[in-house]
């Protein structure tokens, strides 16, 4: 998928976190805070680069504010910003490129 | 048929979807089951959003055997269809349908949920349906509307709407509700469904909460909605039969079982007159009995 315009989903909560996707330059270009990035920065990036890869997307400038959040809250806050991004709200592919 | 058609439901909470810090770990609490809200608690501009919080949560999260219904958002609006493609697709255990008026309305419901069964490779009839009847209309139609589907486990009332269409309000002594109670349990009894009462919003007022449940217990429904953890205990100890239910019970359905192969008809347990109008009631306590986790024996 593209990433059409700047798209954002989630919130500063604890247990959420803030994705920011926008347009990018060729790759991904991820930038990560995490209040347990200590602990878990390295399950948090695979799972981030795991949904971007299922949702084929490649070239995007992703801002991620981690606030503790579940493995899938952070899927479920990149899949809402990926889709904003292209104002897509219906006929979701759940179980397909959402998984 | 589905076996959780009849299964255990004293306190059913409502949770926000739009929260994923609420929904990631209900099951502590121990309620019999959660409401995944994706409608009213939902803010309109986050409903998008909370269908890939509910979907991750329902296919990750393990809710240790807490029964997992999602409230969809209204048939009125344009977002009921995908919320079913979302929460079917996550494998939820049943469909809350809001608003409900008519058997229409459930059908409506049912052949969603039977084309997202076949869509997502769910096994046919896993999905079951309740209804909430929030309005005058829909309450006068109760009966329709537990007799709509098979998949259709019970109907609870939605006080808060519902006392809004008669124009009057919630004032914490129920008699505004009395009628539509009444109606309601005596409707989901003549079709064999479950019942659910409204919630109770003052968090305050823990007597008046369990003056509710013991007024509702009375009546014969089977469990509340809630909106807080504080509020389980007493639901599950008001719809617990107690210890001495209990032994009763096994004597009355002992007895019967007795009596009956001896042909006799009426007889006395504990100084009570019992007969075989006793039985069903009986093994009710006991299946109640069991399913809360307070009665191991045979019966």
């Amino acid at each position: 998928m593209d990433i059409k315009k700047s798209a954002v989903a989630g919130t500063l909560e604890s247990s959420d976190c803030m994705v920011t996707v926008e347009p990018g330059n060729g790759q991904v270009d991820l930038d990560l805070d995490s209040v347990v990035i200590r602990q878990y920065g390295r399950q948090i990036r695979k799972v981030i680069y795991e949904t971007l890869k299922n949702l084929d997307v490649n070239d995007v400038k992703l801002t991620v504010v981690d606030k503790g959040a579940l493995d899938c809250t952070i899927k479920a806050r990149i899949e809402a910003a990926v889709f904003r991004s292209n104002d897509i709200k219906d006929s979701l592919p759940w179980g397909g490129a959402i998984k | 048929m589905n076996p959780n058609l009849k299964r255990l439901r004293r306190s059913m909470m409502f949770l926000n979807c739009q929260k994923p810090g609420l929904i990631k770990d209900p099951y502590v609490y121990g309620p019999d089951s959660i409401m995944l809200d994706l409608e009213d608690a939902v803010a309109e501009r986050e409903k998008d959003a909370a269908r890939f919080s509910l979907y991750h949560a329902l296919q990750e999260i393990d809710y240790r055997g807490v029964e997992r219904v999602v409230r969809i958002n209204g048939l009125d609006s344009d977002l009921w269809e995908e919320d079913i493609r979302c929460s079917v697709a996550g494998g939820c255990d049943a469909i809350r349908i809001p608003k409900t008026e008519t058997a229409e309305d459930v059908k409506r419901v049912e052949a969603a949920v039977i084309a997202a069964e076949k869509e997502f490779g769910i096994e046919e009839g896993r999905t079951l349906i309740m209804a909430a009847l929030e309005s005058a209309r829909g309450v006068l139609n109760a009966l329709e509307i537990c007799e709509a589907s098979p998949r259709l486990f019970g109907i609870a009332l939605s006080g808060g709407d519902y006392t809004k269409d008669l124009q009057t309000s919630i004032s914490g002594t129920g008699v505004e509700l009395m009628g539509a109670r009444q109606h309601m349990i005596i409707a989901a009894r003549a079709a064999g469904k479950q019942c659910f009462d409204t919630v109770y919003t003052n968090l305050n007022d823990m007597e008046g909460f369990r003056r509710d449940v013991e007024t509702i217990h009375t009546m014969g429904f089977d469990g509340k909605s809630i909106i807080n953890p504080r509020q389980i205990p007493i639901v599950h100890d008001i719809f617990t039969p107690k210890q001495k239910e209990i032994i009763f019970a096994e004597k009355v359905v002992r007895e019967i079982d007795t009596k009956k192969a001896m042909g006799i008809g009426v007889f006395t347990v504990d100084g009570k007159m019992i007969d075989i109008a006793f039985y069903d009631g009986a093994k009710r306590t006991l299946a109640l009995a069991k399913a809360s986790g307070v009665y191991k024996g045979d019966l």
